[in-house]
C-alpha cells in the first residue's frame, strides 16, 4: 500500500501539468478524434453517423462530376507548408543563434534587458505588425520608394505577395521562440571551457563548432520545436503577405470549421497533421540522440 | 574596446544582433508614426494629428478589451510557467518517473493542435461540462496552451544544467527542498524567466481561441482587432497598440531599475 | 500585486452574474455599432449595454450552436437567419406586435427570411460589388467584365475576396448563372473562369482592402458599398460598380439568441432601433441604408448623395443565400482547385 504511494508520490510534480492538459486538452481533442469519423452537418456540426469519407477525402476527391479519382491538391498545400516552415526554422536558426549568443556573453543585468527587448515588440498585436510590414514591402512602400529615389531602380521590385515575404513575415513572427530557449541553454555558458578549448590552440570558430553549439543544442532543438509547429499552421503571414493565391495547412483547416462547413474533414486533417508533427519530432530526437549532439540522456 | 578581449567574443555576432533588433523593431516604429496620422488609414500618411488617441481614451470598449487582455495574460503566464516548471523538473532530476516521453509529449501536446481545432474542441468541451467563469473560461484555455512554450525553455535549461552542484549540497545534509530553493531555482531562473515571456506574448496575441472560448462581456484586444482588419485598421488600432507599448516599455524599465538596485 | 488580484476576482465575478438586472449584452460585427446609438439607448432606458465583436457568421453559430449564451442581441445575415431558426437558435419576437414595427419599410417588412418578422427586425442592408480607382481605367465599370475579362490597364491589379461564397457568386452572375448552382457543369464553367482569372488577380484577401485601393497596390477590388464610400471620401477616383449582371444585396438582421438573460431589455432595444432617429445614427455611422421608413431624411448630407447606396434604376438587385449542403461542397471543391 505505502509503496505505491510512495511510487505516486514521484509523480506529484506531473500531477497539474497531466491534470490540465489532459481534461483541458485531450479530452476535447478526443472529441474532435471522434468528430473526424462522423459526416458533417448541414450547416457545420456533424451528423451522428459513422463515415471515412474526411480520411479518404484527405487523397481520393470526388471531382465536380462526382468521380471518385486522386487528388493531390491537399499533398501540394501540405508540402507547401512543411517547405515554408522549414525555411522558417532555418531562418531562425541563423538569425536567432547568433543573437542567443551574444546576449548570453553580456554582463547579467544586460543580458536581463536584451530579454526584455525581444519581448516588448510583441506586446502589440501580431495583425498589426504584419500590417507594417505590407508598408514596408509593398509596390508603392517604403523599400521601393527608397530604391527609386535613390535611382537604382525604375520599377519597383515585387516583393509583397510572394514567398519570400511569407517567410520573412514568420521569422519575423516566430524568431524570439528561437532566441528564448537558446538563450536559456547557453546563459550558464562556462568561460572556462572557451578557455580550455582556446587553450588547446583551437581558433574561435571551432571552439564554437565544438564547444558552444553542443551546450546550445537543447535550446536549439527546443526553439526548432516551438517554431516550426507553429509556422505549419501559420495563416496570418501567409494571407497576408503572400496574397493568400495559395492554400496553406493552416487556412485549409480554418476553412473547413467556417465557410466549407466541413468540420469532419478540418478534424480529420487535423489528426493527420498531428499525426506527422509527432513522427517527425520522433524522427528529430532520434537522429539527435544518434549523432550525440550534445543532449544528455 | 573591451570586446575584442572578451574571449567569447566572435566576429560578427554583434551585428547579427544589431540587425535583428532593427529587424524586430522597424515595423513598430511605422505603427508608432502612424498612431499620430490625420486621416482614417494605418498605412497611407496623411499629416499629424493627435485625434486618434483622443478617440481611443474614449472608447471604453477598446479599453475594456486591452485590459481584459493583460488580466488573462497574467494570470495565465503565473499558471502556466508554475506548472511547466514542476513537471520540467520532475522530469529531468526524477530518475525514478517512469515513461518520461509520453509525459514529455503531453506537455507539449498542445502545441501541436491547429488553433481552430483546439478552439471548437475547447469551445465544444466548456458547453458540454456547462464551465461559465467569465475571464477563467479564457484563463484557463491560455493556461493549457501556454505550457508548452513555458515547459520547452525550461526543459532545455535543465537540460544543460551541471548536477553536480545539487548533488554537492545533498552531499551537505541540505534537504530535498533546501536544495530545490538555494540551488536549482536559481541556476533555474534563466530558463523560468524565458519560459514565462514566451508564454506572456503567446496569451497577449491569441485570437481564434479566445473568440471562440469568450463569453458575453471578456472580449479581448486582438478579437477587437481582428474582426477590425474587415474595414481595414485604423489608426486608432495604432494608437491603443502605442499606449500598450509605452507601457511595456515603463514595465520593463522599472524592472530593469529595480534588478539594478536590488544587486548593488 | 494584492490589488490587482481582488480586482480582477472581481471583474471576473462581475462578468459572471450578466441576469443582473439593468444590463443588456450586444454581440455585433465590429465597427458596426454607433457608439452614439448604445449612450441614448442607454440615457433614455437607464440600461447599461455591453458590446462584443465577432467576425464572420459562422463563428456566431458555432457559438451558439455550442450552448454559448450571456448575449441578448445577435445580428446574422439574411442568408443565416433561417440556419439559425432552423437550428432553434432564436427566440420569437414577434416583431409586428411590437411599437413601431409600422416604420419597417415595405422591402423589409416580413422578408423572405423571415416572414411576418417573427425572429427579425432589419438592421442594416446593403451591397457586394467591386470599387475601381477610375484613375486607371476611365470606361464603363458596371459589368462583371472588370473583374474577369479585365482591361490591360487593370490586368494585375485585381484584389478578390478570400471568401469562396463571395468569389463564386460574382463568377456565376457574370456567366449568367444562378447562385448556389448544383449542377457540375455550371461549376466547371465557374472554375474556368476563375482559373483564368487567376493571373490577372494581386491578392484574394477580405482585409484591409481599403489600405489597398488606396495606396495604388490594386487598382481594382471587391468592396461592400459602405467601405466603398469611405475609400471615395478620401479619393474621388474610387468609384463603385453596378454591374448591370445584377447586384449582389445582403442584410443584416436583430435578432434575440435562445437563451438570452435579459429578453425585456432585449426588446426594448428592438422598440428603439425601430425609430427612425434612433436606426439614423446608426446608419451615419456604418455608412449603410437601413430598413425604416422616414429615417433617410435624418441622414447626414454626404450620406443622403452618395451614389453606393442607390442602385441605378434596371440594375436588378440579387440576393445571397442560404446554399444546400451539396452546393457548398461543389463551391468547396472549386475553391481548393483555385487555390491549390
Amino acid at each position: 500500500m505505502s509503496s505505491i504511494a510512495e511510487k505516486l508520490r514521484v509523480y506529484t510534480g506531473l500531477m497539474p501539468a497531466v491534470f490540465v492538459i489532459g481534461v483541458f486538452m485531450i479530452v476535447p481533442i478526443m472529441i474532435i478524434f471522434v468528430y473526424s469519423f462522423l459526416v458533417a452537418g448541414d450547416f457545420g456540426g456533424v451528423k451522428p453517423k459513422f463515415s471515412t469519407d474526411a480520411y479518404v477525402q484527405l487523397l481520393f476527391q470526388k471531382n465536380l462530376f462526382d468521380v471518385s479519382e486522386f487528388n493531390p491538391a491537399y499533398l501540394i498545400i501540405a508540402f507547401r507548408s512543411l517547405w515554408i516552415a522549414v525555411v522558417t526554422v532555418l531562418g531562425c536558426l541563423l538569425l536567432g543563434f547568433p543573437v542567443a549568443y551574444y546576449i548570453a556573453s553580456q554582463p547579467e543585468d544586460r543580458r536581463n534587458l536584451f530579454l526584455l527587448l525581444i519581448t516588448i515588440p510583441f506586446w502589440t498585436n501580431l495583425l498589426v505588425r504584419t500590417y507594417c510590414w505590407i508598408l514596408v514591402l509593398r509596390d508603392t512602400g517604403l523599400i521601393n520608394g527608397a530604391l527609386i529615389n535613390m535611382g537604382l531602380i525604375d520599377e519597383p521590385l515585387t516583393l509583397l505577395y510572394t514567398e519570400g515575404a511569407v517567410a520573412l513575415g514568420l521569422i519575423y513572427t516566430y524568431v524570439p521562440f528561437m532566441v528564448l530557449p537558446i538563450y536559456a541553454a547557453l546563459e550558464r555558458l562556462d568561460v572556462r571551457l572557451i578557455e580550455a578549448s582556446r587553450d588547446l590552440y583551437a581558433n574561435r570558430w571551432v571552439t564554437l563548432r565544438h564547444v558552444v553549439v553542443p551546450l546550445a543544442m537543447p535550446g536549439m532543438i527546443a526553439g526548432s520545436i516551438l517554431v516550426f509547429i507553429p509556422a505549419l499552421g501559420a495563416f496570418i503571414a501567409p494571407d497576408l503577405l503572400g496574397g493568400g493565391k495559395n492554400l496553406m495547412l493552416g487556412s485549409l483547416v480554418q476553412l473547413q470549421f467556417s465557410s466549407a462547413r466541413n468540420w469532419p474533414f478540418g478534424a480529420a486533417l487535423s489528426m493527420v497533421i498531428m499525426a506527422v508533427v509527432l513522427l517527425c519530432l520522433y524522427a528529430y530526437a532520434r537522429n539527435v540522440r544518434k549523432n550525440g549532439g550534445g543532449v544528455q540522456h | 574596446m573591451t570586446r575584442s578581449r572578451d574571449i567569447r567574443w566572435l566576429p560578427g555576432f554583434s551585428w547579427v544582433t544589431l540587425f535583428f533588433f532593427v529587424f524586430l523593431y522597424a515595423p513598430l516604429i511605422i505603427l508608432v508614426v502612424f498612431s499620430f496620422n490625420a486621416s482614417r488609414s494605418a498605412t497611407v500618411w496623411a499629416g499629424f494629428s493627435f485625434e486618434w488617441y483622443t478617440k481611443a481614451f474614449a472608447n471604453d470598449d477598446i479599453q475594456r478589451a486591452a485590459t481584459n487582455s493583460v488580466i488573462i495574460a497574467i494570470f495565465a503566464t503565473i499558471a502556466a510557467t508554475t506548472i511547466a516548471t514542476m513537471a520540467a523538473l520532475t522530469l529531468s532530476r526524477n530518475k525514478r518517473v517512469k515513461g518520461k516521453p509520453v509525459f514529455g509529449g503531453v506537455l507539449i501536446f498542445p502545441l501541436m493542435i491547429p488553433e481552430i481545432v483546439t478552439a471548437v474542441a475547447t469551445l465544444t468541451f466548456f458547453a458540454a461540462i456547462g464551465l461559465s467563469l467569465g475571464l477563467g473560461n479564457i484563463i484557463i484555455a491560455h493556461t493549457v496552451f501556454c505550457i508548452p512554450f513555458a515547459y520547452l525553455p525550461i526543459r532545455a535549461r535543465l537540460d544543460g544544467m551541471d548536477e553536480s552542484l545539487e548533488a554537492a549540497a545533498q552531499d551537505l545534509y541540505a534537504s530535498k527542498f533546501t536544495t530545490l530553493r538555494l540551488i536549482t531555482l536559481p541556476l533555474l531562473m534563466p530558463g523560468i524567466v524565458s519560459g514565462a515571456m514566451l508564454a506572456f506574448i503567446i496569451s497577449l496575441d491569441d485570437f481564434i481561441i479566445t473568440l471562440m472560448v469568450a463569453e458575453a462581456g471578456s472580449t479581448t484586444l486582438p478579437i477587437y482587432i481582428y474582426s477590425l482588419v474587415r474595414i481595414g485598421i485604423t489608426p486608432e488600432v495604432n494608437a491603443v497598440s502605442t499606449v500598450l507599448l509605452g507601457f511595456s516599455v515603463i514595465v520593463v524599465t522599472l524592472s530593469y531599475v529595480i534588478g539594478k538596485k536590488n544587486k548593488t | 500585486m494584492k490589488t490587482l488580484t481582488v480586482s480582477t476576482l472581481a471583474l471576473m465575478l462581475s462578468a459572471n452574474i450578466a441576469a443582473a438586472e439593468g444590463e443588456l449584452f450586444l454581440y455585433n460585427w465590429t465597427d458596426y455599432t454607433a457608439p452614439d446609438l448604445i449612450e441614448k439607448f442607454e440615457a433614455e432606458t437607464g440600461i447599461s449595454v455591453t458590446l462584443d465583436t465577432y467576425d464572420s457568421n459562422e463563428t456566431l453559430l458555432a457559438k451558439l450552436q455550442s450552448g454559448a449564451t450571456g448575449y441578448d442581441i445577435v445580428v446574422p445575415s439574411h442568408n443565416f437567419v433561417q440556419i439559425f431558426v432552423s437550428e432553434g437558435l432564436l427566440q420569437e419576437i414577434s416583431a409586428s406586435e411590437l411599437t413601431g414595427y409600422e416604420n419597417i419599410s415595405a422591402d423589409f417588412a416580413s422578408p423572405s427570411w423571415d416572414e411576418g418578422n417573427v425572429y427579425t427586425i432589419p438592421w442594416q442592408w446593403g451591397t457586394t460589388s467591386f470599387t475601381v480607382n477610375t484613375d486607371v481605367f476611365g470606361g464603363d465599370i458596371n459589368t462583371y467584365d472588370i473583374l474577369f475579362q479585365p482591361p490591360a490597364e487593370l490586368e494585375g491589379k485585381i484584389g478578390m475576396f478570400r471568401s469562396a461564397d463571395e468569389v463564386i457568386s460574382m463568377a456565376q452572375l457574370s456567366l449568367g448563372l444562378g447562385l448556389c448552382s448544383e449542377d457540375p457543369n455550371e461549376m466547371q464553367q465557374v472554375l474556368d473562369l476563375l482559373l483564368a482569372q487567376k493571373d490577372d488577380v494581386k491578392t484574394y484577401s477580405s482585409d484591409g482592402i481599403l489600405e489597398r485601393l488606396a495606396s495604388g497596390d490594386v487598382a481594382v477590388h471587391q468592396n461592400w458599398n459602405g467601405y466603398s464610400i469611405r475609400a471615395r471620401e478620401e479619393n474621388p477616383a474610387m468609384q463603385y460598380a453596378f454591374p448591370k449582371e445584377g447586384v449582389i444585396t445582403w442584410a443584416d438582421n436583430i435578432a434575440v439568441p435562445v437563451g438570452a438573460p435579459n429578453y425585456d431589455n432585449a426588446i426594448k432595444f428592438v422598440e428603439f432601433l425601430m425609430q427612425p432617429e434612433n436606426i439614423a445614427i446608426q446608419s451615419n455611422f456604418a455608412g449603410y441604408s437601413n430598413g425604416i421608413t422616414g429615417s433617410a431624411d435624418l441622414m447626414n448630407d454626404d450620406l443622403k448623395a452618395a451614389g453606393e447606396l442607390s442602385p441605378p434604376e434596371g440594375t436588378p438587385l440579387v440576393f445571397s443565400q442560404t446554399c444546400s449542403p451539396a452546393a457548398v461542397e461543389l463551391q468547396n471543391r472549386v475553391w481548393t482547385a483555385l487555390l491549390q
